[in-house]
């Protein structure tokens, strides 16, 4: 599946096989407090699971300053 | 995960509240926050004027986008801070909102009132431009609020934005601004406006999530100065503990509020206001600190200028000017 972190900074990684959104953010070290995972538009929750062919965007909330 | 509510599918997950939401659930959740700010904090009333502070990022458009969904009277007030591509963005943001909703926008440029934007004033300060920049914030923001006769000031503080401010102070001992940090700071002086934070109770997740369902377009992009300021390294301490036990951070602000703070507040009322002698907004001082620091600033760029005119060879200064 594809995977794109839309900031602070745009990145985007190829992830392989299916898993649950917790472990996905564990393997990226990515806190879930800190972000919104999102697919076709929808928020999905921890327990979600993500797959092959998927487009995945993860989207930071915090701000500074 | 399921809606707690309803049983549908969740879209949003709170560990802190031990819920679950499905997206028209969530909604209410979080307008429900709101609402109880309002209602507790006696924050405004229905038919009070609100100036909201607006920079385009999620938290000041969600907050304005709540309050006027709630049939609150706010009109925004954009501050052009003038650093760079940010900035432009920002403002751009800000305004298609306020077309989008058909609301108020008013703007300040901070160069083309002021004389120099947050960049240049930082350079000529020879200071962090986080500290010029937050003190033309809370001034602009105050005294237009007074000028246009405004009854409160909101700004989107978050949980997150609080706690990160509270760990400051105290790990500075700054006991002065731990006495006066609140989601409330009532009007002390005819030309002292209401200062509120109705969204202190939801964090900036919760917020980024509101924005997200109700398809308003915020500036992801940071402020390029953002991690000069020691913020963003407390909200990633304080987002570990909360990954850790849930509930931590707003527990940490609540119980400071309620229990610890009326300790601190002995002394912190007993100093006197007055209108500054060149602007009139309310100081301490004979001259504020905005204005302070605008006479230094313009102090320092003519000493600048001339230096650079004899260097040029054009002017040569004065032996007065010289010693
Ligand atoms: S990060 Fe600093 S310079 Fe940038 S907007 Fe915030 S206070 Fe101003
Ligand atoms: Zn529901
Ligand atoms: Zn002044």
């Amino acid at each position: 599946m594809k995977v794109i972190i839309r900031n602070p900074k745009r990145r985007e990684i190829e992830v392989e096989g299916r898993r649950q959104v917790r472990d996905l953010l564990r393997e990226l070290d990515l806190n879930p407090e800190s972000v919104l995972v999102i697919r076709d538009g929808n928020m999905l929750t921890r327990d979600d699971t993500v797959e092959a062919g998927d487009t995945i965007e993860i989207l930071s909330a915090i701000s500074g300053g | 995960m399921r809606c707690i509510k309803c049983g549908e599918k969740a879209i949003m997950e709170l560990p802190r509240h031990n819920s679950a939401f499905c997206k028209p659930d969530y909604l209410e959740y979080f307008e429900t926050q709101v609402e109880r700010v309002i209602r507790r904090r006696r924050t405004f009333n229905r038919d009070d004027r609100i100036l909201i502070g607006v920079s385009g990022g999620k938290d000041s458009l969600s907050l304005w986008h709540v309050l006027a969904r709630m049939g609150y009277k706010t009109a925004g007030l954009h501050i052009h801070l003038g650093i760079g591509e940010y900035s432009s963005l920002s403002y751009e943001k800000t305004l298609r909102f306020s077309e989008q909703h058909g609301l108020t926008l008013f703007t300040v440029d901070l160069a083309g009132k002021y004389g120099m934007n947050v960049t240049e004033l930082s350079r000529t300060l020879r200071r962090a431009p986080c500290s010029g920049c937050g003190l033309s914030k809370r001034y602009i923001l105050n005294r237009e609020a007074y000028e246009r006769g405004f009854d409160a000031l909101a700004t989107g503080h978050n949980l997150d934005d609080e706690t990160a401010t509270l760990l400051g102070n105290i790990l500075h001992w700054q006991i002065g601004h731990l006495a006066r940090q609140s989601p409330v700071l009532p009007s002390t002086g005819e030309k002292l406006i209401k200062r509120v934070k109705p969204l202190y109770t939801l964090t900036e997740r919760e917020t980024a999530a509101y924005a997200l369902l109700h398809g308003i377009d915020y500036i992801l992009e940071e402020c390029p100065n953002a991690w000069k300021a020691k913020s963003l390294l407390y909200k990633d301490a304080l987002a570990r503990i909360e990954a850790e036990s849930p509930g931590a951070k707003q527990r940490f602000l609540t119980q400071f509020l309620e229990a610890a703070q009326a300790r601190l507040q002995v002394g912190a009322d007993d100093y006197v206001l007055r209108d500054c002698v060149r602007c009139g907004q309310p100081t301490t001082a004979e001259l504020c600190a905005f204005c302070r620091m605008w006479q230094q600033a313009t102090e320092r760029a003519e000493k600048r200028k001339r230096y650079r005119e004899t260097a040029s060879g054009r002017e040569m200064p004065t032996l007065q000017e010289r010693f």
